[in-house]
Formats: C-alpha cells, structure tokens, sequence
C-alpha cells in the first residue's frame, strides 16, 4: 500500500502538483489518468523520490519515505520495479544482461540461480530466445516486456509504470496491459500505472484517479467513470468521437 | 562529486565496468593516439632540420629538439587535447542519452548510486590506462622522428639517435605522466559531469558534448600551464 497526503510540488514559480491526498492499494491496479502536462509523470517520479516533493507525506507500507535516510530509501528501492515509458533498457547491455542487473547488484546468488531467474522472467513476460540481443535489436513491445521482466526480477513489492503503452499498436498494449495485471495479481503487489489510454483504463484500472491541472479530480473505478458528473473527467475520456458515439449508444 | 567517489555497492561489478571502460576508453584510442604521434614526431623532426640550418650546430640537435617537444608537450597534452575530443564527447553523448532516456533514473529507481556506477570506473579507467598512451605516444613520436628524418635525408640514424640521449633527463618522463594523469582526470570528470547533468532531448546531448569537448580542452591548457610552472620551475 502507498498513501500520498496533501503532496505539493512546483518546479519555480510553477505549481505543478496541489494537495494530492490518495491511497494506492495493495493487490490492485492503481491508475493515474489525466491530459498531457497534468502533471501525472510528476507525481509518479515524485512518489518513486526521483523529484522531492516541497510538503505532504508518501508513505509506504507504514514509514514516511520523504523522513526516511539514504541507506532506509535504498532499501525501499530495492523493493520497488519500474516500467518507463520508453522502456530504459540499457543499450549497451543484452536482454539478458539488462534482467540480470538488479540480481548482479543487489543479490549473491549464483551464476547458474541468476540464468535461472532471468529466464523464468522472461517466460513470464512471454519471451524467449532473446536473451542476447540487444535493446536496438528488440521491437518496441519486446523491450517493454523486457523492462517488465527487469522491473520483476528481485520480486518487487511495488511497480510503477509510465504510459506503457505509448508508441505501441492497440494488439501489444493490450498484451502489456494484462501482463500488468497478472503480474499485480499473482504477486499481490502495489502497482501504479501512469497512463492517458482509456483502453488500458477498461481493461485494468482497479482503481482510477484523475488528475487536471495537478490537482485531484476525481477517483473511482473503471466501471464509475461512465456515470461520473465531472466536466474535465469527461472531456477526458470522451474525447475522440468514438468514444462519444460509445457513450451514446450506452445511454441509449 | 561526493556521489561519484562514494563507496561502491558491489566491488565486482564496479570491476567488471572498469575494465569495460578501459577497453572503451583506452584500448579503442591507441589507433588515433599511434597515427597521430608518428606524424607529429615526423613533422616536429623536418621543422626542426628546416628550422636550424646552420653548420655551426650540430644534426643532432634535431633529435635532441624532436625528443624534447615530444617528452614534455606532445605526449601529454597534445594526446590529451585530441582524446577530450575524443574520449570527452563520447562519455557526454553517452551519459547524456542514458540521462534523456531515462536510463539514469532506472538506475537511481533500483538502489544504485548512478553517479558512481556510471562515472567512477571511467575516472579510474583513463587515469590508469593514459600513462600508457602517452608512453605509446612517445616512442612512437620519436620513432616517426627518425622513419622520415631519414627517409627525407635531413638526419642520419646516428645523429638522430645521439640527440635522442643526447642530455636526457628521466624526469621529462615523469612529468609527462604527472601531466596525462591530471588531463585524464580533467577530460573524464567534466565530460562526465556535462553528460549527466543533461536536461532536454538529442539537441542538449549534443551541446552537452561540444561543451565537455570545449571545457576539457580549456582546462587542460590551464592546468597544463600550472603543472609545467609547478613541476619545471
């Protein structure tokens, strides 16, 4: 579980997150919606400590992680598996070697444990026989499935992902969506998703907030947001006209 | 800084990405530091032979001026100036796209010290592996001295060789490596601190790179001017 109360972060003059007060739940899909510039990848890289926050409380589990010292965050950190948007592979290094890193840094286990592990997160993420490519060898989906067996292999306690959809086709977003979920499920993990997809918002979103302007607008889950009275929710998710002669049909 | 020279998390790995650097860092620039050395040694000699045209000094003071030059400026700071082209754009486009996309971060996400695992082992790397290159550098310069002072007629292979022992002092030595092992700080730590310190997309990579580039070289004639007053005067 990640409890966020009363966060605020601005970048200068510019306020960029306001009093965002909100719990992300253990076990289930947490998702971040909102426009372009809302300020979702703020809050999400703020809530991971990559941005310190100017005051509120993130807490994890039941300990403040903006009080905590280095040596107590990088302990949280271990714990915790990330999916960025492009994937964050490291270009230089294999498949292999890129699922491989957190086990080589942090664990002790053996040559022939850590093959082991690699290849079972492979598996899971419906990968074979790529172990010795590279990134630029890889398709876009592939490398996102890669940073998710990257992101799985220490057996993470929280996973954030940042539009893991974004560039890829509708066919391979789904299959990401719901490794996404399986994952969260089969490990009962805290996972937020940061993401302006609406397909990803039907297919996974346990829970769902919406941020504009940086500040919270609403949550609820999937199923709410057809029936939700909030102006910019629903310029939001009825934005294309598809979605639109969905919502009429609906209504019908 | 203090990040950078923080205690490794895993020595092993730290190794392993220390000899990866010197690979990438030393090894691949030994073709451009050999080419260049034996021209630069080739056209030092004929300017010198040019230059003292006069039967009241002896030829081999041509090997005596090709040594010289060599030992104290070319070796060092000359190699120095074309490996922050090299070495120092490099390590900038490389830290500076892992930076934009977002690669550091992955890093920083995990527990590790990005600044360390990143940069510390390429410090180490070309501090280490450029005394070789300018020891390279050397007997290559002075080989390239007497291949075309020969084969152009300006000097015998025996005049060439006196001046080469002619009054030499081992301490020129010395100072050329107290000298590439500052440069080699200099061209690695700011290329590096411009690579990581990226913000943007490709277009402040490659700023960041022409900095470093710009900077490293600068500097590199700066403290070369100090190391030479300190270390000769």
């Amino acid at each position: 579980m990640i409890e966020l109360k009363n966060v605020y972060k601005s970048f200068g003059d510019r306020v960029i997150l306001e009093d965002i007060s909100v719990l992300f739940e253990k076990g289930k899909t947490n998702l971040i919606i909102g426009q372009s510039g809302s300020g979702k990848t703020v809050l999400l890289k703020s809530v991971v400590g990559l941005h310190n926050i100017d005051s509120g409380a993130i807490i994890y589990g039941d300990a403040d992680f903006t009080k905590m010292s280095f040596e107590e965050k990088k302990a949280i950190r271990q714990e915790i598996g990330m999916l960025f948007q492009g994937g964050a592979l490291f270009d230089s290094s294999t498949v292999e070697e890129n699922v491989r890193f957190p086990l080589d840094m942090f664990t002790n286990k053996s040559v022939e444990e850590k093959r082991e592990r690699v290849n079972f997160c492979l598996k899971r993420v419906k990968l074979e026989k790529v172990n010795r490519l590279f990134p630029a060898e890889i398709s876009g989906g592939m490398k996102k499935r890669v940073a998710i067996a990257r992101a799985i292999a220490l057996n993470p306690k929280y996973l954030f992902c940042d539009e893991p959809n974004s560039g890829l086709d509708p066919m391979t977003s789904i299959v990401i969506d719901n490794l996404i979920k399986e994952i969260t499920e089969e490990y009962d993990i805290t996972t937020i998703v940061n993401t302006h997809d609406m397909n990803s918002v039907m297919e996974i979103g346990d829970k769902v907030v919406f941020i504009y302007k940086g500040k919270k607008t609403w949550e609820g889950t999937k199923d709410d947001i057809f029936n939700v009275d909030n102006r910019f929710l629903n310029d939001f998710v009825f934005a294309s006209p598809l979605s639109k002669k969905v919502k009429s049909l609906a209504n019908k | 800084m203090r990040k950078v020279f923080a205690k490794p998390e895993k020595h092993r790995i730290y190794y392993k990405q220390f000899i990866k650097e010197i690979a990438s860092l030393g090894v691949s620039s030994i073709g451009i530091v050999a080419i260049i050395s034996a021209f630069m040694g080739a056209v030092i000699t004929i300017q010198t032979a040019y230059n003292i045209e006069n039967p009241l000094l002896p030829p081999y003071l041509i090997g005596v001026a090709a040594r010289d030059s060599i030992l104290l400026e070319f070796s060092s700071t000359m190699v120095a100036l074309i490996l922050a082209g090299k070495v120092g754009s490099s390590i900038a486009s490389e830290l500076g796209t892992m930076r934009v996309s977002e690669q550091i971060d992955a890093l920083e996400i995990m527990g590790v010290n990005s600044a360390s695992f990143l940069i510390l082992p390429k410090i180490a790397a070309a501090m280490i592996f450029n005394p070789f290159l300018a020891l390279l550098s050397m007997s290559i310069g002075i080989f390239g001295g007497w291949a075309v002072g020969t084969f152009v007629g300006v000097i015998t292979t025996e005049q060439y060789i006196l001046g080469i022992r002619y009054a030499f002092n081992t301490y020129y030595i010395t100072y050329s490596i107290i000298k590439t092992v500052v440069f080699a700080f200099i061209i690695t730590s700011v290329a590096s601190y411009y690579g990581y310190n990226v913000r943007g997309g490709s277009i402040e990579v490659g700023e960041s790179s022409t900095k470093a580039v710009v900077y490293s070289s600068v500097f590199i004639l700066m403290f070369n001017l100090i190391l030479t007053q300190l270390l000769l005067s």
